[in-house]
């Protein structure tokens, strides 16, 4: 299929294109040059006045595997949304919390094209990527869980990297993943005990390993390993207030690796780690603090983990975290040890305008958002722990216009005023900056070379929208900016028109990333460990671990070189 | 003699066992009996190989008399299958779940025949 | 003469919740290794359903199914039953066609374990998985659970013998056995609890307040159990440093349903701002867990799910098998992997017989005997392969080890799927 798209109003950050008017090649799922294809065997797509940007890449979600799953158990309240009725495609359910289909038709609709699953608990591998699979139309990956791993620990302990190495390309090719997660790294083998590890220095029960020195292994091994996406990391002490100070020395970890094409350390949902203070009652916003270290780094970048009002369900490996939470908030919480590799929590929430803390929340997701350079800082809602992925055009509007700022502080709790600087930024981000944010900022963050950019060889997923950058007033036409970004006037993928006029037209499946990295080691090295930790310490035969590439729908390895 | 009872119905390794060849003579043999207590065996003037029937509010069916030493006084136990089903409460309570276990019932010793499972099926 | 060499191949088991993943088949001997003796039947050589059939004739597999095709789309309201005792890949087939339908999706969990879904909700569930029992629960409390007869070698493998990071001999650990009679299980606890029936519920109150310090509110006797008694339990429970509920049918079964679930959960959360707890259902098959989990993430709920307006709708008490067959709101079924003819109360069974049935099986049952259209299935772990998950939701690929004409569940739906929706854009057209 030949696409011809005509006369849209192109950005493209990667390349430099910023609201130039620009037609565009598409042949054999890929953007080429015109050259390429025969004009009269082209389908033209008039995109005129329109806004014609990359598909957009949610790098952080969690939107497959064992615990969303209980999530939608849990909740059917959840699940009273009806969002389709079968027919042509299949029946969409969902508030919040959505079930694979929907969550494939609703990114497709929306313009986004690719989504990763922020955390895969390794040995209920296969289980993420069932549901992977059930996703139509866009392209995933996922994340395994890193941090509370007893080989890992093992391996931090006895300060052996090239082990370390070893194992985490052995555990990708097992769980069939993309990148190194790592959560709470320790505080969830401490909550086994009922305990955490709120300071990096803090020992990890069992065990003769500190969060500082997991972290800093599990870094220096992701980097001589140069896999494609960093070490992505949910900090220790999450959801407590003063927690902005554990954030910014874990961010210094950092500070001694390089690498020339992306962050060797990319930090989730920051805005839960961005709190100032020293309890619930004088907690306030370390936003400022965090992207002032942000800002001076070149080799961060972090994403905002935005609270958007209304219902969410908190959903994460930080165990001990849920299990506060629900305390907390007295609401319904589960759990799931999991064997020798880390844990899971689950508590409903919703957040409310009026409620001071949820309102803090809120503005310190926008600061994150407002102060970071847009080169450091990725839109994310932590879906669904934060919210809807479908309010992202709500993130993006706000990040664009101080008016439409000024018009939800009206409606939030005061604290706001005091705890936070928000109402004081006057920043408005441009287009530019926001379709980066979404598209080719996360996309080099994962380090998916084809994908959120429109150059030659890239990848055909692309978004069409029914705004004219030349001509559009992101400041005060708010409104229209949130419209527009709900529902793409065309979504493109892999060359393939599946949305139109923000309604499906065509079903299909993407692909599923994960990174082989066995290349560069010998795995030898660490079989006798693994035998061992089989036969003591976990409940299945190490025979029966893993995932084979052939049980998946449709699988693209990509092989270290 | 009739003897009031609370009825369990449940897994026996006997029952698994042949859960897979229900239309064998040792599934039927797994499935068609009633444990009973030492005092309830006796109390009914039961035998090793006699009868019984059970009778609840929901139906009534005839299980061969198996003494159990460990049961207590009062309670019997049928191995889950089409023979307890024939008693146990049908209804779910919004559940879904019948009650399976925990129901009231009697029982008396009977000369009538155990149905096979192929002619359980017809008069149900 | 010379002994013939043992072909043993290894193989994952497919007969209950406990997913046996260290076990071998003798591919020529048809015989098991290793298992228990529930197991060790699945895989021994069994009658078998010979050949696909309508109204006792034999037929093709493209005639069976272009029957059952046929009764389902003439159907108002066909219900989709079992799906516990096959893989993932043929239940999302059977959610796939009871959308497209507009049938109703139920499994066998609705019999089972269901009711710990209801307290799912009500109360979500502190749990963790088969490898946490073994490596760290210094108690152990099997409620309304008999694994000796029912998961026989779960307390071999993960539960009561099973050694671990820090469980190093059996000693180590304490093992209760809660139950209305003393069961086989009961002889492999240090202490054995006989409860009245239906008094779970009071009983888990009791031990709360007791953990909570509010004895006062304890009477001298709950359930058939001494306050002496459940004050010895509150402060074993309250001393160990990582315990397990395992809970079973018992529990779920009786007078109390799932609020006797959603009460333990309670006492367990509770007893985590103590020390660590988890409680975790003994799920029956080998893959009722998926039966409810690959409808959870295609329609957003695990069993009585109804399709008939065209979107999944979820009500245990309209929609459940056993009350769609009580109350006639069926008018055919389809049986896949399961056995209600067996296993359903004499009123819903009445039911079944009316409606024209179709069954999908190995292996001949009582469903059999009042099905109209039979198709014989391949046995999943030994002639077809696919995903199954263990009582704690661990994914296993469950193995195909011998070739066999018969066709697979996968197969046999999709082709089902197939003529469906020739059927359905057929009627679309006109």
């Amino acid at each position: 299929m030949m696409l011809h798209i005509k006369n849209g109003v192109v950005i493209d950050p990667k390349n430099n294109v910023n609201a130039e008017k620009m037609d565009v090649f598409v042949k054999d799922g890929k953007i080429v040059d015109e050259s390429d294809v025969k004009r009269e065997d082209c389908k033209v797509i008039d995109a005129s006045n329109k806004l014609v940007v990359a598909g957009g890449v949610d790098m952080h979600a969690h939107i497959a595997g064992s615990k969303i799953n209980t999530g939608r158990e849990m909740r059917p309240e959840e699940m009273r949304v009806v969002r389709n009725i079968a027919g042509k495609f299949r029946a969409a359910i969902g508030r919040v919390l959505l079930t694979s289909p929907a969550i494939g038709y609703e990114y497709s609709k929306m313009g986004y094209t690719t989504a990763f699953e922020a955390a895969q608990p390794p040995v209920g591998a296969l289980h993420t990527h069932e549901e992977l699979d059930a996703i139509p139309l866009v392209d995933k990956g996922a994340l395994p869980v890193f941090g509370n791993w007893h080989l890992v620990f093992k391996y931090v302990a006895e300060k052996d990297i090239e082990k370390l190495k070893t194992f985490i390309a052995w555990a990708l090719e097992r769980t069939k993943g993309f990148g190194v997660k790592v959560v709470n790294p320790g505080g969830v083998e401490a909550w086994m005990y009922g305990g955490n590890c709120k300071s990096l220095d803090d020992s990890v029960p069992g065990f003769d390993v500190t969060p500082r020195e997991i972290i800093t292994s599990l870094i220096q091994a992701t980097e001589e390993l140069k896999l494609n996406h960093s070490v992505h990391l949910h900090c220790n002490n999450l959801g407590t207030p003063g927690n902005y100070q554990t954030t910014l020395e874990t961010m210094k970890l950092a500070g001694k690796f390089s690498n020339d094409k992306r962050q060797v350390l990319h930090v989730t949902h920051v805005q839960f780690n961005s709190y100032a203070g020293s309890s619930w009652r004088d907690v306030g916003s370390g936003a400022a603090e965090i992207a002032k270290y942000v800002n001076s780094v070149d080799n961060i970048t972090i994403d905002m983990g935005q609270p958007i009002f209304g219902h969410a369900t908190a959903m994460t490996g930080d165990a001990p975290f849920q299990f506060t939470l629900h305390k907390l908030t007295g609401a319904r919480w589960s759990n799931k040890d999991s064997e020798i590799e880390g844990g899971a929590g689950i508590v409903p929430l919703i957040y409310l305008p009026k409620n001071p803390i949820h309102a803090l929340q809120w503005a310190i997701g926008l600061e994150l958002g407002l102060l970071i350079d847009s080169d450091k800082v990725v839109l994310s809602t932590d879906y669904p722990n934060g919210g809807p992925f479908t309010e992202y055009p709500y993130i993006m509007a706000m990040l664009m216009s101080k008016k439409m700022r000024e018009k939800e502080l009206e409606r939030v709790s005061p604290y706001v005023q005091k705890a936070t600087n928000l109402a004081a930024i006057d920043n408005e981000k441009t287009l530019f900056e926001l379709i980066h944010m979404t598209r080719s900022l996360p996309s080099r963050v994962l380090g998916l070379d084809n994908k959120g950019h429109l150059g030659i060889g890239a990848d055909a997923d692309i978004a069409i929208y029914d705004l004219n950058p030349e001509n559009v007033d992101t400041s005060n036409d708010f409104e229209t900016v949130y419209k527009t970004f709900k529902k793409a006037v065309y979504t493109i993928k892999g060359g393939e028109i599946v949305v139109k006029d923000g309604e499906l037209v065509k079903d299909l499946w993407g692909t599923t990333y994960w990174v082989d990295a066995t290349g560069k080691v010998s795995m030898e090295a660490i079989d006798a460990d693994l035998d061992e930790y089989f036969a003591n310490y976990y409940s299945l035969e190490r025979s029966n671990y893993g995932v084979e590439e052939a049980w998946l729908r449709n699988a693209t390895k990509l092989i270290m070189g | 003699m009739k003897t009031e009872v609370e009825i369990i119905s449940g897994r026996t390794l006997d029952q698994g066992e042949t859960v897979e060849e229900k239309l064998t003579e040792d599934y039927f043999k797994a499935v068609s009996y009633c444990e009973l207590s030492e005092e309830d065996f006796g109390t009914l003037e039961l035998s090793d190989g006699d009868r019984v029937k059970v009778k609840t509010e929901f139906g009534e069916v005839v299980v061969f008399a198996v003494k159990n030493k460990d049961l207590p006084k009062g309670l019997v136990f049928i191995p889950m299958g089409p023979y307890a089903n024939m008693v146990i409460d049908p209804n779910t309570d919004g559940t879904g779940m019948p009650q399976f276990k925990g129901i009231k019932g009697s029982v008396e010793k009977t000369d009538e025949k155990v149905k096979s499972v192929k002619e359980l099926i017809e008069v149900i | 003469m010379a002994e013939e060499a043992e072909k043993l191949v290894n193989v994952i088991c497919t007969f209950c919740g406990s997913v046996c993943d260290d076990v071998q088949f003798d591919v020529e001997k048809y015989k098991g290794k290793k298992f228990c003796k529930l197991g060790g039947s699945k895989f021994s050589k069994k009658e078998r359903i010979k050949s696909p059939m309508i109204d006792g004739k034999e037929v093709s597999y493209e005639d069976a199914i272009e029957k059952a095709a046929e009764i389902l789309v003439n159907a108002k309201r066909p219900l989709l039953y079992g799906w516990a005792s096959t893989v993932n890949e043929a239940i999302r087939l059977g959610v796939i066609l009871a959308e497209r339908v507009g049938g109703i999706y139920d499994q066998c969990a609705s019999v089972c374990h269901a009711p710990g879904t209801l307290a799912l909700i009500e109360e979500g569930v502190p749990g963790g998985s088969l490898g946490q029992i073994k490596n760290r629960a210094d108690m152990v409390v099997f409620w309304g659970s008999n694994p000796m007869e029912a998961h026989p070698r779960h307390p071999v493998r993960y539960s009561v013998r099973a050694k671990g990071l820090l469980i190093k001999s059996r000693k180590d650990r304490k093992v209760v056995v809660i139950d209305v009679r003393k069961t086989k299980s009961a002889n492999m606890a240090d202490l054995f609890i006989r409860i009245k029936p239906g008094y779970d519920y009071p009983i888990i109150s009791a031990l709360r307040a007791l953990i909570k310090g509010e004895e006062d509110a304890v009477p001298d006797e709950v359930g058939g159990v001494s306050k002496a008694q459940l004050k010895e339990l509150a402060e074993m429970m309250k001393s160990a440093k990582y315990g397990a509920i395992l809970y079973g049918l018992g529990v779920t079964q009786s007078r109390g349903r799932d609020r006797n679930i959603e009460n333990a959960i309670k006492l367990i959360q509770l007893l985590n701002r103590h020390t660590r707890w988890i409680i975790w259902p003994m799920r029956g098959h080998y893959n009722v867990v998926g039966a409810g989990e690959v409808p959870a993430w295609e329609t957003g709920f695990t069993y009585a799910i109804d399709f008939s307006r065209g979107y999944p709708r979820f009500s245990p008490g309209e929609f459940s098998a056993n009350e769609v067959l009580q109350r006639g709101d069926c008018d055919a079924a389809l049986v896949i992997a399961s056995d209600p003819a067996a296993h359903f109360p004499r009123a819903s069974v009445a039911h079944l017989k009316k409606i024209p049935v179709i069954q999908i099986d190995p292996f001949p049952n009582m469903t059999t005997l009042v099905s109209d259209v039979v198709i014989p299935s391949a046995i999943a772990g030994i002639e077809a392969e696919g995903t199954a998950y263990r009582m704690d939701g661990i994914p296993f690929r469950v193995k195909k080890v011998i070739d066999t004409d018969y066709w697979s569940d996968e197969e046999i739906l999709k082709l089902i799927l197939e003529k469906v929706n020739e059927k359905l854009s057929a009627e679309e057209v006109v």
